[in-house]
């Protein structure tokens, strides 16, 4: 079988993984895109492995590690546990926020001055926030309305 | 120790005593005190030695070139004559006692230790002044006096009118100080030297004598409190009352009377600047006689009565006799000193500085006996009637006059006009002379407060100075010697006549003054500081800011019972306001400096900031635009991720490929 | 047998129609608004790439796929789902406002790896004959021979990931019980 079927299909699938995770609002739909995307890179490991450990008769590289299917193998083992903490993490973010959509999710937001999304408690080193070191902080903030 | 050494520590120890102050004022305040008042006793003993010594013989000299400039060498000269040693006597005598009463008078003030400091070092000051023979080093003392007395004036700055009045003294007197400072290097460019023997040798090869003449007459009109540069003096009544004694009877105010007396022979080269000098000191003599009789706070009219009296001796001085004007500068220093510094005790006994006020206060001159009979003896001085040094110096003066009138001494033009101004004003000042003294000590109405008997300190240097007002005239037949000019005998004729208007003048006020006491039982009026057991100091302040709130004018009262409304008639709203040309400076120098002034700020703010907030608005606007890349939104972050990686890929693929 | 571009041996057809039914679910699963149909054709991709897997003669992941993604993976996906109270029927914002620029990206990125691929990868062949290198035996062979130490390895990484998930998922004591 010519090797470009499964790594052209690999190419593609992966590529769709990539659409979902940019595209999708909730974040498990966000999760089964990133699944899409290791299984993408299953395919490909299992058919170059098929490809490498064949090829004793020729001069090409030769493997007898199988390496391509163990980890394939490790591959889907560790999908499996960070499906599991993803899902545990999705969860605690929705017990706390109300919500799953990853729009909602923006606590690294550049703060401007009129917007407070969602009651989001600033974060550090994100320009002109609230300053947690107190006076000094708020004197900068108001030094910096001032001249601003 | 020979005569210049002890010269030239006359000067010396009170500046040291000065500089002593100002470093230990705050570390050892137990020191302030004897700081202030050792130095310049000392320094009178020497002076007083000096002059013994000098005898008004020959001038003590001596000089070393302190830096060569390439034209006109810089030298610390000494000339010590007959003049200047009894000058420099004034000045010490008049310094100690200012110094004893004011530690009585500024007893509990904060600021005394720099007060004290400044007043030596302002005594150090005129001290050189009186001493030197260099024009240079004689600037110096002229400026470092200047500094001092805004120090000074300013001293109650918590009150906006000594704030305001330090500032205006300063650079009215700088005014002046600039075109001084012109003719100065005119005056050694065409002299070829700073020392005053040198120039006074050289007078006849100067080039323009009228224009520096001109030049320098401008800053003796700001320093000597002479029209139009007088403005300056009765708002620096807002000072301590000591400082006034000091500064503007005795001293800086004197200075430029000095000047004039030390360089006359090159005033003399000029006709037209000796006529100028007189219509100076006739204008002033007449218009400040006549404010003086317009004001309501006592302090103001001994001011204007200041500018009047050195009216006399720039009048004496155009009349080319110096030793006339150094007669009255000397007595002057001595009554004038006495009348200040009794104010000071009245100002203290009757919680007030208003005449207003204080003719509505029975029983005051029970309160302050020292001060009532010392204020009499300066007063009878001030008005030139005999036997007080008032009536030999101003004689003096009137003598002079009469002398070029008649075409003995200088211009006649000079001599007639000092005449005919130095009567009428001898009728002026002892017209508000009388006023202030009825006014003061013969007021009806309620009983003086009654605030305990004055510190001794003050009232033991009213009698010090009382006797120079009473028994200096006395001297005029020794005093010709020391200031080796002419005699200085008074005249029959000018005696009579000055001595008779004078007493005209006295007799017309009294009358008054009975014919309006009447009014003031429909018109109530009065502000009295309510401090009874407060520092001289303190009351003063106080009486000084009130009197504006309390009157709505700082100089006038509208007191119906004031015998000067119905002398002067309708010239006494005008003569209060000294004739309303603080108003015209206002308009023609202060708005358009101001305004000028909001002009440039306008151009800094408008123009030259914007341009720097220009500058500024381009990276802020570069930081918000890649700022709005921070959207907080994980997909977007991922997205350019990834594009980016998509992009450089393809460029390395096509690169190697390429390649 | 020839190895012409267009040799058209039975496994590779097989493998085209099976890879367009993969790719074709993936892409409804990445578009559809249900959101637990995405779930559903996810099943189906993953289905069908255990069937490629057989088809390239690795039976033992093939059916390690079909247990773990399509058994458990998929299952944890769908308790996600309910447990968040996805909407069950059509939901307008399942895509949010990314679309344009995700697409834009997907598509370049497609574009550029598939156009490396194929020509790196242009005249490569997979020998299928012989022995199978993807029985169960000769990967337990494999593995327990020269991958043990990544294989024990990888019991403590699913080790702690248990332990996390349920440190993560477990409810605060202050908000539950009065304790």
């Amino acid at each position: 079988m010519h090797l470009a079927y499964p790594a052209v299909l690999s190419a593609l699938l992966f590529c769709t993984g990539v659409y979902g995770v940019l595209a999708r609002r909730n974040a498990i739909l966000v999760l089964m895109s990133v699944e899409l995307m290791l299984n993408a890179v299953n395919l490909n490991l299992v058919a170059f492995d098929a490809w490498l450990s064949r090829a004793a008769r020729s001069a090409l590289p030769h493997d007898t590690l199988h390496s391509g299917q163990a980890l394939t193998l490790f591959t889907i083992a560790i999908a499996a546990a960070e499906i599991g903490i993803g899902l545990a993490i999705v969860l605690a973010v929705y017990r706390n926020r109300g919500t799953a959509d990853i729009d909602r999710l923006r606590d690294t937001t550049e703060r401007g001055r009129t917007d407070g999304d969602g009651g989001d408690g600033g974060s550090d080193g994100s320009g002109a926030g609230a300053g947690s070191a107190g006076p000094g902080g708020t004197a900068t903030g108001e030094k910096a309305e001032a001249t601003a | 120790m020979s005569t210049i050494t002890l010269a030239v520590l006359v000067p010396l120890l009170p500046l040291l005593g000065a500089v002593a102050g100002l470093l230990l004022g705050r570390v050892a305040p137990g020191f302030t005190r004897p700081l202030a008042v050792l130095p310049v006793l000392a320094s009178l003993g020497l002076a007083a030695t000096v002059a013994w010594r000098q005898g008004g013989g020959k001038p003590i000299d001596a000089v070393t070139e302190l830096t060569p400039t390439g034209s006109v060498p810089i030298e610390l000269a000494l000339h010590v004559d007959g003049f200047a040693a009894l000058a420099a006597v004034l000045v010490t005598l008049v310094a100690a006692c200012v110094q004893i009463y004011s530690t009585g008078y500024l007893r509990h003030d904060a600021r005394y230790p720099s007060y004290a400091a400044l007043v030596s070092l302002f005594t150090a000051a005129m001290l050189l002044v009186v001493y030197t023979g260099d024009l240079m080093v004689l600037l110096v003392g002229w400026e470092v006096m200047g500094i001092c007395s805004y120090f000074l004036v300013g001293h109650y700055w918590e009150t906006p009118e000594a704030r305001a009045a330090s500032l205006k003294a300063f650079l009215v007197t700088k005014a002046g100080d600039v075109p001084f400072l012109i003719g100065l290097f005119a005056l050694a460019a065409d002299a070829g030297s700073f020392r005053i023997t040198e120039i006074l040798a050289a007078v006849e090869r100067i080039d323009h004598p009228t224009l520096i003449a001109l030049l320098l007459l401008a800053g003796v009109a700001g320093k000597s409190a002479q029209f139009p540069l007088h403005t300056w003096l009765p708002d620096a009544m807002a000072g301590p009352t000591p400082v006034s004694a000091l500064i503007h009877a005795a001293t800086m105010v004197a200075a430029g009377i000095y000047f004039v007396a030390r360089l006359l022979p090159l005033f003399q080269a000029s006709q037209a600047a000796m006529v100028v000098l007189a219509v100076m000191a006739a204008v002033t003599m007449a218009g400040s006689a006549l404010a003086a009789l317009a004001q309501d706070d006592v302090k103001r009219v001994l001011a204007w009565s200041t500018i009047g009296q050195l009216g006399y001796m720039t009048g004496a001085l155009a009349a080319g006799d110096r030793s006339a004007a150094a007669f009255h500068l000397l007595t002057h220093g001595a009554f004038k000193a006495l009348l200040f510094l009794t104010a000071g005790v009245l100002i203290h006994a009757a919680g007030t500085n208003s005449l207003a006020a204080m003719s509505r206060m029975s029983g005051l001159r029970a309160r302050v006996p020292d001060a009532y009979w010392t204020m009499t003896i300066g007063l009878l001085a001030l008005a030139a009637i005999p036997p007080f040094s008032g009536f030999f110096s101003k004689e003096a003066v009137l003598v002079a006059a009469e002398h070029a009138a008649t075409g003995d001494g200088g211009p006649v033009a000079a001599g007639w006009i000092v005449l005919t101004a130095g009567l009428l004003t001898a009728l002026l000042t002892a017209a508000y002379a009388t006023r202030l003294w009825l006014r003061a000590f013969r007021g009806r109405g309620a009983e003086a407060p009654a605030h305990g008997r004055q510190p001794f300190t003050m009232t033991a240097v009213l009698w010090v100075l009382a006797v120079p007002s009473l028994a200096l005239g006395a001297a005029y037949g020794v005093l010709p010697d020391w200031f080796g000019g002419d005699s200085l005998a008074p005249g029959w004729a000018t005696s009579l006549l000055a001595t008779g208007i004078a007493l005209v003048g006295g007799v017309i006020t009294y009358a008054t003054w009975r014919h309006t006491t009447a009014f003031a039982i429909g018109a109530p009026l009065g502000a009295v500081a309510a401090h009874p057991d407060a520092d001289p100091g303190q009351v003063e302040a106080e009486a000084i800011a009130s009197h504006t709130p309390a009157y709505g004018d700082v100089a006038d009262a509208p007191d119906p019972a004031d015998p000067g409304r119905l002398l002067l008639g309708p010239l006494h709203r005008h003569a209060a306001a000294g004739f309303h040309l603080d108003a015209l400076y206002r308009a023609a120098f202060v708005r358009p400096v101001t305004a000028a002034a909001s002009l440039v700020r306008f151009l800094d703010r408008e123009v030259v900031e914007t341009y720097v907030r220009g500058a500024a608005a381009l990276p802020r606007l570069l930081g918000a635009a890649v700022r709005r890349a921070q959207t907080g939104n994980l997909q977007t972050y991922v997205s350019a991720l990834l594009a980016g990686t998509v992009v450089l890929t393809v460029a390395v693929v096509l690169a190697v490929s390429g390649a | 047998m020839s190895h012409g571009f267009l040799s058209p041996t039975g496994v590779e057809i097989a493998f085209v129609l099976v890879g367009v039914v993969t790719l074709g679910s993936a892409i409804v699963s990445v578009t559809t608004r249900r959101l637990v149909h995405a779930a559903l054709w996810l099943v189906v991709a993953l289905g069908g790439l255990a069937v490629e897997y057989l088809l390239l003669t690795a039976e033992f992941i093939a059916w390690v796929q079909v247990l773990i993604y399509i058994g458990s993976v998929v299952v944890l996906l769908l308790f996600g789902l309910m447990l968040t109270r996805a909407p069950i029927g059509r939901s307008p914002d399942a895509d949010s406002g990314n679309r344009g620029v995700a697409l834009g990206v997907a598509v370049a990125a497609a574009a550029a790896l598939v156009w490396v691929v194929v020509d790196a990868f242009r005249t490569t062949w997979i020998e299928l004959d012989g022995a199978s290198a993807g029985t169960t035996k000769a990967t337990g062979e494999s593995l327990f021979q020269h991958w043990v130490l990544p294989f024990e390895a990888l019991s403590v990484l699913l080790l702690a990931a248990l332990v996390g998930a349920i440190v993560l998922s477990r409810k605060r004591a202050a908000e539950g019980d009065e304790r």
